[in-house]
């Protein structure tokens, strides 16, 4: 199972302050399992939402948000909210973020930090394309993630070593910046490539107490079969 | 030994002056020697205003930046200490800036860095803990008096901050990117900046004329590599990122036995082409240090 945890409160806040009609999206997956999800939790976020001023334009939870088909077809019927909706905010793992900005054209907030992969995944049998940083901010990058995008894990643009398009690292490989800025353009956001991101705060990737309490990661210890 | 040539004034007072600056490049040797970086800044000696050191160049093993630069100070000369965020992580870009203020180093190039893959240690853990922006940021933050973890600093550095922006970026992205980035660059501190190297003036033009348009006036220094020989020019066409030469000189090399006074011709000619564009040049001479003041000559600058 994939762990999240819930983003402070005042920085969900911070995230959509310009924003005022905003969807809810919720993976019906592992932040379930995690307490970060579900119906309960979809539906508290929209009542303190609404006490902020904000119009919620639609709460759903689909399945597993890992899964770009499954996101099309069940998002199909919410089109028109969406569309009506200034951005979204999605509670799911990073991947599940990425997922929902490659087939929806609204910014995607992150509201949960992942983690750990914990052992299990979702539905998505990779975990390449999600740092488990535990400091989300694709909603800053166009639902593209520069720790797993850009070999050097650089926050704050491009360097200069691309080359037609492709990274300096291997010419096979897309420059993750280029994609980020291709995915802010489709969707008019090109000015969020000028906040300036701080270091990452590595403090977070550590696995967290409650993970190495549990089974998923005492690989070490005999289990009675 | 220290040799101290007062009448000079340094790399910040001749930028800040508005003469037209050249600044040239020493890359350490893979070895624990200094006499080759001796010969090499006697070269520069009357024609740099200021000498930028390499920091593992292409991610190559080799001398250390700070050091260089410490003894480049002591023979009188104004080292530009570059920075990548390749091998070092927080903690350590710190107190190497901390040092480097101490040792009298006075300017600073932030850069990102090859990746570890390009160089002769592929199999080293690429740090990146830093980017060319954040690094430039910390800057700032050591001179206000506090380092990262917001401690409060017993005495304050104070530098002349550089970075490196591409003018010749070859998709509109990476373009947009370069822009971009330069600007956050400036809003963390960036005061002048050095281009990869340029072959093409026109390109170059094009840059400066964007610059214009976006109203940024911040110093720039054109990036001029002395080209050796068409084989060089094929070599950085095919693997040196964001490094481009055009046919016509690739064949303009071709065509001359002497390759040396072809490279003063090419590196001379391209300097007169920007100069009314910028605040001075970068010359990367990659060992051939003893014919920039031929080059300096032939281009009428100084």
């Amino acid at each position: 199972m994939i762990l999240t945890e819930f983003k402070p409160a005042e920085e969900i806040i911070e995230k959509i302050k310009d924003d005022r009609k905003i969807f809810i999206l919720g993976c019906g997956g592992c932040p379930e399992g995690a307490n970060t999800g579900g119906k309960k939790v979809l539906n508290e976020m929209k009542e303190k939402l609404e006490a902020e001023g904000k119009n919620i334009t639609g709460v759903t939870e689909i399945d597993f948000l890992c899964q770009k088909s499954l996101i099309r077809a069940r998002l199909r019927r919410k089109l028109v909210e969406i569309e009506n909706s200034d951005s979204l905010l999605i509670f799911s793992c990073g991947l599940g973020v990425q997922a929902t900005s490659a087939v929806i054209s609204k910014v995607c907030h992150p509201a949960l930090n992942t983690k750990t992969f914990g052992g299990i995944t979702g539905m998505w049998q990779g975990t390449e394309r999600c740092d488990t940083c535990g400091d989300c901010i694709l909603d800053l990058t166009g639902g593209i993630c520069p720790y797993t995008a850009c070999p050097k894990k650089l926050l704050n643009g491009a360097c200069a070593g691309q080359s037609n398009g492709k990274c300096e690292t291997d010419p096979q490989r897309d420059c993750g910046w280029e994609l980020i800025y291709k995915s802010l353009k489709r969707i008019g956001q090109i000015d969020r490539l000028y906040t300036f991101i701080v270091p990452r705060d590595y403090k977070k990737i550590l696995p967290p107490a409650e993970l190495r309490r549990s089974s998923l990661w005492a690989l070490d210890e005999k289990e009675v079969v | 030994m220290s040799i101290n040539d007062n009448n000079k004034i340094s790399f910040k007072d001749a930028i800040e002056s508005g003469k037209f600056a050249v600044t040239c490049e020493i890359g350490p040797p893979k070895g624990a020697e200094e006499e080759e970086i001796k010969q090499a800044a006697e070269y520069l000696r009357d024609v740099a205003d200021g000498i930028n050191v390499t920091d593992l160049q292409s991610s190559v093993m080799r001398l250390g930046s700070l050091t260089t630069c410490h003894l480049l100070k002591d023979w009188g000369l104004d080292p530009i200490f570059q920075m990548t965020c390749r091998d070092r992580n927080r903690l350590a870009l710190q107190s190497d800036l901390l040092s480097a203020y101490v040792m009298g180093i006075k300017n600073v190039l932030a850069l990102t860095g090859d990746y570890t893959t390009t160089g002769d240690h592929p199999n080293a853990e690429p740090v990146f803990d830093l980017d060319s922006v954040q690094l430039l940021w910390t800057i700032k933050r050591l001179e206000e008096g506090f380092d990262l973890a917001d401690k409060e600093l017993t005495a304050r550095p104070s530098f002349f901050k550089g970075a490196v922006v591409n003018p010749g970026a070859d998709t509109e992205e990476a373009y947009e990117l370069q822009i971009i980035k330069m600007k956050k660059k400036i809003a963390n501190g960036a005061q002048f900046f050095q281009t990869q190297a340029i072959f093409d003036a026109e390109v170059f033009k094009r840059f400066m004329d964007r610059l214009s348009a976006e109203k940024i006036k911040v110093p720039v220094l054109a990036g001029i590599i002395l080209l050796k020989s068409e084989k060089m020019a094929n070599y950085m066409n095919k693997f040196v990122p964001g490094v481009f030469v055009p046919e016509t000189i690739v064949s303009r090399m071709q065509a001359v036995t002497d390759k040396v006074q072809m490279c003063i011709e090419i590196a001379s000619e391209l300097i007169n082409e920007v100069k009314p564009y910028c605040a001075g040049v970068h010359i990367q001479a990659l060992g051939w240090e003893k014919h920039i003041a031929a080059v300096i000559k032939n281009s009428g600058v100084k």
